[in-house]
């Protein structure tokens, strides 16, 4: 496992779903998370593989990609998949720690979920 | 045939569309745009609890809910128009609800910076003409607002800057994203340390390099001397500044710093700032209640006036605390886009979904009730990011009822219900 | 709907009745003659031994639009106090920073039924209507601005005074505006590049022009349009000690034009345009000389900017000032440069009696009110940058009462006994005379035929007072003269009854003035001008402007 700092955000894929989040579409476009090469490598993974992340709010099986990040950053889409590890305090402002929480990622077998499924566990 | 079309996704709010009737597709707008104005699945008929009902039954049983509710929670907003949002704001004034919309988990901590610090801002067709230094700040246009570097910020060309080779532009994240890759300069923060970056410019700025670290939130000190000298010898310098800011730690308080950094070279020279506010109309859907009833965004009226308090009052808030016993939920999808802990909430409460799309909200919703598209089907004015007032058009009918129909006969009913 | 206001003391100094005994008959929602109310048929409002007037028109408040709003956002300490609660009508809050609702309900309540936003920024026209659309009760319209507009100041430089006509009309059109308004001609323009205009003769960067040559160059077209309102400027170097000197000069600009109807030049808020001295310690009042030159011509009006002890927001197109101003009061500040067309600034404020330079800013507003013919000053606050509307009742009675200017005068700082000559002033205005300032002297300006009089053929907005004319003696009952003003006994608005005994009962909504003068030009000779010079705007020449039906009530003038 590795330990990352997560951050969430908006991709193209993503928001050209935005608006069809029940589709294939959406779902390739927010269920996975990004990391460094290295972080990737230290992982054992292989493209289309799957990882756990874990927070101290939540986890959350993805899919797991590489991509140009520094070691020890991780990125997720904005959308249902982030919700389930981000940090929901909002230190009085009303915005929820989208970016910035400390996470922990591990090689899985367990399947990604739906939406659908995503929603029916809460 | 072609018309022109006013886009209405992003905050770009790009006016030079172009959609052609016949064949549903558009011209010119970027891939998000194109998504905008391309056929989808829409909700089919209002529904209430999956069956099948008319508008006025739907809009009935949504006026009931919202009625008999001690305290509703009315959100959303950002995806709609400002005649629809002031009905909005009538409508949780009669109900006594919460009023909240999508900047309470996006831009809200700039507002609190700009009741801090206020905001030294100019419109996009100023930083088209003067610009000569422009910062992207922890954001990504060319993956939020693809069209924003070409229209106003990046090789946008205006009356002092003839070209792209005229203007600088830098990007400072935490990673090294894809305006990263059109930039002149790219400087990587560490996550959560934007606060002391600022800090550490604008003492460099005011003279006083020496109390300067040698490294800053992961940057060298030359790195910052640089970033600071380049600023400070702009003619008319922006930052543009996006979530980076306001979802990471320090939220308001990194943007308070910044906009305290902008105050400090206008000293000197001319600097704007500007939030990329996301949605078309997410810049509306905080104007319109400021103008109504004196606030952006979480708003109380349980005591028959407006209150103001983020910490009580934003939607994220009021459902973690349980403070709210129904929802209506208009262009936006919170059950997507909030953290499952008040996700949990609109699984238990009555739900009133107004939209045009199914999304993971429809999927909790009681009432569902399907709405007109604004920019295509429907018309009336939306706020571009830089607060400039721009008609969005109505290109095709449509038997959907808009948001301002909807809401008019929610409104109507519940005045019937209240007596 | 017929109304009969039997018995009232009318005050009605457009059409010479001053302090008679009428009774007024409305129908239709206009005044008319007795013999077109068929009288068993009307409601009869029962006005012994109280004043009637016209209702208000306030000619300079920023009301609507913008900055206005972002005046809002950023002081949400100002938005706190609650005033009433929702119930009939809207929940109504803020302390002198209101929402629009409240707007509305307040002029109402004071008998106020015009209301005109001051500066509307071109390009936000719309957001400026849909703010004017959200205030309930008074008519209204916008006046966009003109000195810091790439075309005006092209044109000015070439010396085109067609196009200069042809853009005007064309600008008024797009933005359903309703005159020209200016604001530190070529000074916000300067400000993109950090500097100034403070003197008339100061080059413009980029454009070979001058302040002089802009102000000038606009009442040339203004006149020349022959539109109902003039020239309506807002000084260079505003807020700075010494700037009396400016305005004198600005003043001056006005010799030779003449207009039989109105003035040619209305200069606004002078009160931050009357400073003598060098620099704030040693600051003093101009007020006399601006007097004495405005005097002296008889085509130049002015209103006051009285400020108002208590808390105050600074915004106004002026940026530079804007920018200056937070680094005197290290306050909060926000800035709006826009397009090509001019910018904004705002910052809250708040004026203290035992504040020496507060002191002198109220003292010189008050010496305007006084020592200037009431046929050219006008009352207002600049509303929110002097202090709010709600206080013209404090300032009429001001002005009226030597009694209640020296009670006040021991609560502000001794500083004003040196540097104004305030207290030295005996001229005590009478009542028709502060109604003229407030009712048919700002209709006049602005060129509004039925406004501001009572006379048959006026719309029927109507103010009602608690007070006999002819017993009350405004130098020493103060008090009454202070508090009847703030609530009207009656406000009828178009022939409704809308308040009654300072309470609403009533919600209507006003129609929006704008005037279209496109007759008088050929829009072709522009066209070209705009096609080419649109690519510096960011959003399309088609997408420019603002059309009538997205306006609730409009109501255009054609010249």
């Amino acid at each position: 496992m590795v330990d990352v700092v997560l951050i969430t955000g908006r991709t193209l894929d993503q928001g050209a779903t935005v608006e069809e989040k029940l589709t294939e579409e959406y779902f390739k476009a927010v269920s996975y998370i990004e990391l460094s090469e290295e972080d990737f490598k230290a992982l054992g993974l292989q493209e289309g593989d799957r990882v756990k992340v874990k927070t101290d709010f939540g986890e959350v099986v993805v899919f797991a990609k590489k991509a140009n990040l520094p070691k020890g950053l991780a990125f997720i889409p904005m959308g249902p998949y982030a919700n389930q590890v981000v940090d929901p305090s909002t230190d009085g402002t009303g915005m929820p720690q989208f970016k910035g929480v400390k996470a922990v990622v591990e090689k899985t077998d367990e399947a990604v979920r739906s939406v659908k499924e995503l929603l029916e566990a809460i | 045939m072609e018309v022109n079309v006013v886009c209405t996704f992003c905050g770009s709010v790009c006016d030079d569309g172009l959609f052609d009737v016949e064949k549903f597709r558009s011209k010119r707008l970027c891939k998000l745009g194109s998504s905008k104005f391309s056929k989808k699945e829409r909700i089919k008929s209002p529904m209430i609890d999956g069956k099948e009902v008319s508008y006025e039954e739907a809009i009935a049983k949504a006026a009931e809910i919202l009625v008999n509710a001690k305290r509703p929670l009315l959100y959303g907003w950002a995806s709609t128009v400002n005649e629809a949002i002031r009905l909005g704001i009538i409508l949780t004034e009669k109900v006594r609800g919460v009023y909240d919309q999508c900047a309470s988990v996006c831009h809200a901590p700039s507002i609190l910076a700009v009741i801090e610090e206020g905001l030294p801002a100019g419109t996009l067709g100023c930083i088209k003409n003067r610009a000569d230094v422009v910062v992207f700040w922890g954001c990504n246009p060319m993956e939020a607002h693809p069209r924003h570097g070409m229209r106003y910020s990046i090789s946008a060309k205006g009356l002092l800057v003839k070209d792209r080779k005229a203007r600088k532009v830098i990007v400072v994240d935490v990673r090294e994203t894809r305006t990263a890759r059109q930039a002149d300069m790219f400087v990587q923060v560490k996550p959560g340390y934007d606060y002391l970056v600022f800090s550490a410019l604008r003492a460099i700025i005011a003279g006083n390099a020496d109390v300067v670290p040698d490294e800053v939130g992961g940057v060298s000190k030359d790195k910052l001397i640089e970033l600071a000298e380049t600023m400070k010898n702009a003619k008319y310098g922006a930052v543009f500044y996006g979530l980076g800011l306001t979802q990471s730690r320090g939220r308001d308080r990194n943007v308070e710093n910044a906009i305290k950094l902008i105050q400090l070279l206008n000293r000197y020279t001319r600097w704007v700032i500007l939030p990329m506010r996301g949605h078309y109309n997410v810049t509306g859907a905080g104007e319109v209640p400021a103008w109504e009833c004196g606030y952006q965004y979480a708003i109380d009226f349980s005591r028959g006036y407006p209150r103001f308090y983020p910490n009580e009052f934003s939607a994220v808030e009021v459902l973690k605390r349980g403070d709210c016993d129904a929802a209506l939920i208009i262009a936006s999808d919170p059950v997507a886009h909030f953290p499952k802990e008040a996700v949990k909430k609109l699984k238990e409460i009555p739900v009133i979904q107004i939209d045009p799309f199914p999304n993971m909200t429809t999927l909790v919703a009681n009432v569902v009730i399907p709405s007109a598209i604004y920019g295509l089907e429907a018309e009336g004015t939306a706020y571009r990011m830089d607060v400039i007032p721009i008609r969005v058009k109505k290109v095709i009918d449509t038997e959907y009822w808009s948001d301002e129909k909807i809401l008019e006969e929610l409104i109507k009913k519940v005045d019937e219900l209240m007596g | 709907m017929m109304l009969h206001i039997k018995n009232g003391i009318v005050i009605d100094p457009k059409n010479k009745v001053i302090k008679e005994k009428m009774d007024i008959f409305v129908k239709d929602g206009k005044i008319v003659e007795e013999s077109e109310i068929k009288k068993d048929e009307c409601k009869v409002i029962d006005a012994t031994n109280k004043l009637v007037v016209a209702g208000g028109v306030d000619m300079h408040a920023h009301i609507a639009g913008s900055k206005i709003n972002t005046g809002r956002t950023m002081r949400p300490e100002e938005m706190r106090p609650v005033r009433s609660k929702a119930n009939k009508f809207r929940a109504t809050v803020g302390r002198t920073l209101l929402t629009a609702p409240t707007i509305g309900y307040e002029y109402a309540k004071m008998g106020y039924t015009t209301a005109f936003e001051a500066a509307q920024p071109p390009i936000g026209a719309l957001h400026t209507h849909e703010e004017l659309d959200s205030i309930p009760m008074v008519d209204k319209a916008a006046l966009p601005v003109f000195g810091n507009w790439h075309f005006v100041l092209k044109y000015v430089a070439e010396k085109d005074l067609e196009k200069l006509k042809t853009f005007i009309a064309w600008a008024l059109e797009r933005t359903k505006g309703y005159g020209v308004k200016v604001v530190n001609p070529g000074g916000v323009e300067a400000w993109m590049y950090g500097k100034n205009c403070r003197n008339l003769d100061d080059e413009v960067p980029g454009f070979n022009v001058t302040p002089r040559e802009i102000i000038t160059s606009l009442i040339k077209a203004v006149e020349e349009l022959r539109l109902t309102h003039c020239v309506h400027l807002h000084c260079n170097n505003l807020g700075n000690p010494g700037n009396y000197q400016t305005t004198v000069e600005t003043i001056k600009l006005a010799n030779g034009f003449k207009n039989d109807k109105r003035p040619v030049l209305h200069i606004t808020h002078v009160q931050f345009n009357a400073y003598a001295g060098t620099s704030w310690r040693d600051v003093k009042s101009g007020a006399e000389e601006i007097a004495k030159v405005v005097n002296k011509m008889d085509n130049v009006t002015i209103d006051m900017g009285q400020p108002i002890f208590g808390t105050a927001t600074a915004m106004t197109g002026d940026a530079p000032f804007q920018f200056t101003l937070h680094r005197l009061l290290g306050a909060k500040w926000s800035n709006k440069d826009s397009e090509v067309e001019g910018g904004a600034g705002i910052v809250p404020l708040v004026y203290l009696p035992k504040n020496p330079v507060h002191a002198v800013q109220w003292a010189i507003g008050l010496e305007l009110g006084l020592l200037i013919d009431s046929d050219k000053v006008v009352i207002t606050t600049d509303y929110p940058n002097g202090g709010p509307f709600t206080e013209y009742p404090y300032i009429m009675a001001m002005l009226m009462s030597k009694k209640m200017r020296e009670k006040e005068l021991e609560r502000v700082s001794p500083y004003v006994q040196k540097a104004t000559n305030l207290p030295a002033i005996d001229t005590e205005k009478t009542l028709e005379e502060v109604i003229h300032m407030t009712r048919d002297l700002p209709a006049k300006i602005l060129g509004l035929e039925d406004k501001g009089h009572l006379g048959v053929g006026a719309d029927a907005d109507i103010a009602i007072y608690d007070i006999n004319p002819l017993e009350i003696d405004p130098s020493n009952d103060y008090e009454l003269i202070n508090k009847a003003f703030r609530r009207a006994m009656y406000t009828i608005k178009g022939g409704e009854i809308i308040v009654k005994d300072g309470e609403l009962v009533k919600e209507v909504w006003g129609k929006t003035y704008w005037v279209d003068v496109r007759g008088k030009v050929e829009l072709e000779a522009i066209k070209a001008d705009l096609e080419d010079y649109f690519k510096y705007y960011s959003i399309e020449l088609q997408n420019y402007g603002v059309e009538e039906r997205w306006i609730r009530m409009p109501e255009k003038i054609v010249l």
